[in-house]
């Protein structure tokens, strides 16, 4: 990890604040893996290991009011813009205190009093819906940004291109934040793309585009608080693509063992969260209790989430109907 | 008798009507975002329907786009999720297909997979029929909608519904998506109310009573049948004539309530038969009203193939279609199988 520049430098909160989000995020992520392969987890869980670094730092530089479209890999977007973890992980398991009262599931977060506006199960497609929320900002005046996050997979995609290219056409105030894992699913980045710069791409679009080592947590807090004030003063769209690797399958359950065991080796070494706190130490930021201090938060808060999850009910049979539309019409199958 | 004062009217074709939806309702609501291809002036869209409104309300409220239908949609998606009411216009019917991620897996859904916090209230307004230029430019594809939980549907006959009914799906809180069919849009005319005008989505309208036979049909098709309706009584059979107007919501009540009274039904539309609207429509009728019945709810659709090119072919329902269907059932309580196909 690079040395905290000028920028970068933390003040002791800011520093707390993305140690425990990093945590908080591997923790609750591990353990919702743990779920999934027990069978517990009604669904597969898309694990966000080896993102934690630009979430946490995406987190630090944006404000409360502005706006994040995620993906299903969304764990550490949704704590990183603040959205509870008792309503994720209740969402994950299909209950009623979810986010969505259960009917989304893990795919499907949002929590619009946060800005966390919604996230697409279809690889590729929040950067259309990116495009709506930033003419809103622009129609409105307002210097919120609003952020869309992707992996490196979804590059691939049509939407994705017709959404660079309206975006630099109407100068919208949008980040495109590519967090490159090098999967696209169980496909290695070099098997699907003819280039793999994907920064390139978007900077032919006619956008200022840049790349960042993800796992150097300083390094992409000063590429995204630059990118954020560009955006934020009407500079236009700026695409980053945050280099990072998958430290998991692409599913809680799924086999990785076809991941190269040097490239995975390495990746773990840089593992954000306890490098981060290994830094934090050697560094005197933190002393090693207070440090510990902040991992106990992390753990009491992941356990919490996890209980208040496993309690909370499923949604009784009557929600089946509503939400369909705006009012709930009628129940057309029993005509 | 009432003191107020007619509404001020004036001709229209169904075209300039939606223009002056479009007109009254960006003026009502500065939330009112137009999104399209070619849709500002000086083109004003390749049909004119949005013909000077970026005069008049600016680009950034009328905003040409480029061929991108999947953005297009899903900038109307995430519009409507910062408070906007925008309105997409998807060139033709057949060009939804592009956007149909956007419209099928997000507009519709949204709002469900939120538990309600996160509805898009977007409107999509395309054209359809005509076949001038092929399979790729004239498909009716009302069902695949009709068929997906969460988007209303709407399809006018006329120029007065044009503007009532896209102003109301500009206004309504659910997705909506407004098929125009290209045949209806320029030829015929009616006197409009020129100010806002709102007609209820869900609600049919019935054109003609009778007794002996209900004919229920939208869109394109409603001219074919009313003309049909007309033959019919000529030759002393009374038709009841529907023009559902919105197809989700469908307007069954109004459905059922005629084929109560009249114990036959036909279903009429240009979008194909075979799994068509009319198929759902039937079956609906034979299951609420199957003892009232006279013979079995027919269905006259265009044929099973592509739209073709050529006017030497064609797969649209024909008016002897219609009268052969309708006399099939009124010659026999129990219309067999091969009747119904081949009826007219």
């Amino acid at each position: 990890m690079t040395a905290p520049t000028t920028e970068t430098l933390l003040s002791r909160a800011a520093a707390e604040r993305m140690y425990e989000l990093m945590l908080t995020t591997k923790l609750a992520d591990d353990q919702a893996r743990e779920e999934t392969k027990a069978g517990r987890l009604q669904a597969a869980f898309y694990p966000v290991r080896g993102l934690e670094a630009v979430c946490a730092a995406l987190g630090e530089v944006l404000r409360a009011d502005d706006q994040l479209v995620s993906t299903y890999r969304n764990l550490g977007d949704a704590l990183a813009k603040g959205v509870s973890l008792r309503a994720i992980m209740a969402e994950l398991y299909g209950r009623l205190d979810g986010v969505s009262k259960g009917k989304g599931g893990s795919m499907h977060l949002h929590d619009t009093t946060v800005g966390f506006m919604t996230t697409t199960g279809i690889v590729g497609s929040g950067l259309p819906i990116t495009l709506g929320l930033g003419l809103g900002a622009q129609l409105d005046g307002s210097d919120r940004v609003v952020v869309v996050t992707f992996g490196d997979g979804a590059t691939s995609i049509g939407a994705a291109h017709e959404a660079l290219n309206l975006a630099v056409l109407w100068q919208l105030p949008i980040l495109f934040l590519c967090q490159n894992n090098q999967w696209g699913e169980h496909t290695p980045i070099a098997e699907y793309a003819g280039s793999t710069d994907l920064r390139a791409r978007a900077e032919a679009y006619g956008m200022a585009a840049h790349r960042v080592d993800g796992f150097d947590l300083f390094a992409t807090l000063d590429c995204l608080r630059d990118a954020v004030a560009s955006v934020r003063a009407g500079g236009g769209p700026v695409f980053v693509e945050a280099m990072t690797y998958r430290l998991t399958g692409h599913t809680g359950t799924a086999d990785f063992s076809y991941v190269p065991a040097d490239e995975l080796a390495a990746a773990m070494a840089r593992d954000p969260a306890p490098v981060f706190r290994a830094w934090l130490v050697e560094s005197g930021a933190l002393s090693e209790g207070e440090a510990n201090a902040v991992a106990h938060r992390a753990e009491s808060a992941v356990a919490d989430a996890f209980a208040f999850a496993q309690a909370s009910p499923l949604p009784g049979p009557d929600e089946l109907w509503t939400d369909v539309f705006a009012t709930d019409l009628i129940n057309w199958e029993e005509r | 008798m009432s003191a107020l004062a007619e509404p001020k009217t004036e001709e229209m074709t169904s075209a300039v009507a939606m223009n002056s939806a479009l007109d009254c309702a960006m003026t009502a609501d500065p939330k009112v975002i137009l999104l399209g291809e070619d849709i500002a002036d000086p083109i004003g869209g390749v049909f004119k329907v949005t013909k000077g409104l970026s005069t008049k309300y600016g680009t950034h409220r009328v905003r040409a786009t480029p061929i991108s239908e999947q953005a297009i949609v899903g900038t109307a998606i995430g519009l409507s999720l910062a408070g906007y009411r925008p309105v997409a216009e998807i060139m033709f019917f057949d060009f939804v297909t592009v956007a149909m991620d956007q419209i099928v897996n997000h507009a519709t859904k949204l709002r469900y997979m939120s538990g309600g916090a996160t509805p898009a209230p977007i409107t999509v307004r395309t054209t359809v029929g005509g076949s001038r230029f092929g399979a790729q430019h004239a498909q009716s594809l009302e069902a695949w909608f009709m068929h997906t939980p969460g988007i209303k549907v709407v399809m006018p006959s006329n120029p007065v519904d044009a503007k009532g009914l896209l102003t109301s799906c500009i206004f309504d809180d659910d997705p909506c998506l407004f098929i125009e069919h290209l045949n209806l849009a320029y030829s015929s005319k009616a006197e409009v109310p020129v100010e806002d005008l709102r007609i209820p989505l869900g609600k049919a309208n019935v054109l003609a009573t009778g007794s002996d036979v209900t004919l229920i049909t939208y869109g394109p098709t409603v001219p074919l049948v009313r003309a049909a309706a007309e033959t019919l009584a000529a030759q002393g059979i009374s038709a009841e004539v529907i023009d559902l107007r919105t197809l989700m919501p469908l307007d069954l009540d109004t459905v059922f309530d005629s084929v109560t009274k009249t114990r036959r039904a036909v279903v009429v539309h240009e979008a194909t038969q075979f799994m068509g609207p009319g198929a759902e429509i039937g079956a609906q009728i034979h299951e609420q009203l199957f003892g009232e019945l006279l013979g079995p709810v027919l269905r006259v659709g265009a044929r099973f193939t592509p739209v073709p090119f050529s006017r030497g072919l064609s797969n649209a329902p024909s008016a002897e279609r219609i009268l052969g269907a309708a006399h099939a059932l009124l010659a026999s309580p129990r219309v067999n199988r091969s009747a119904g196909r081949t009826a007219g």
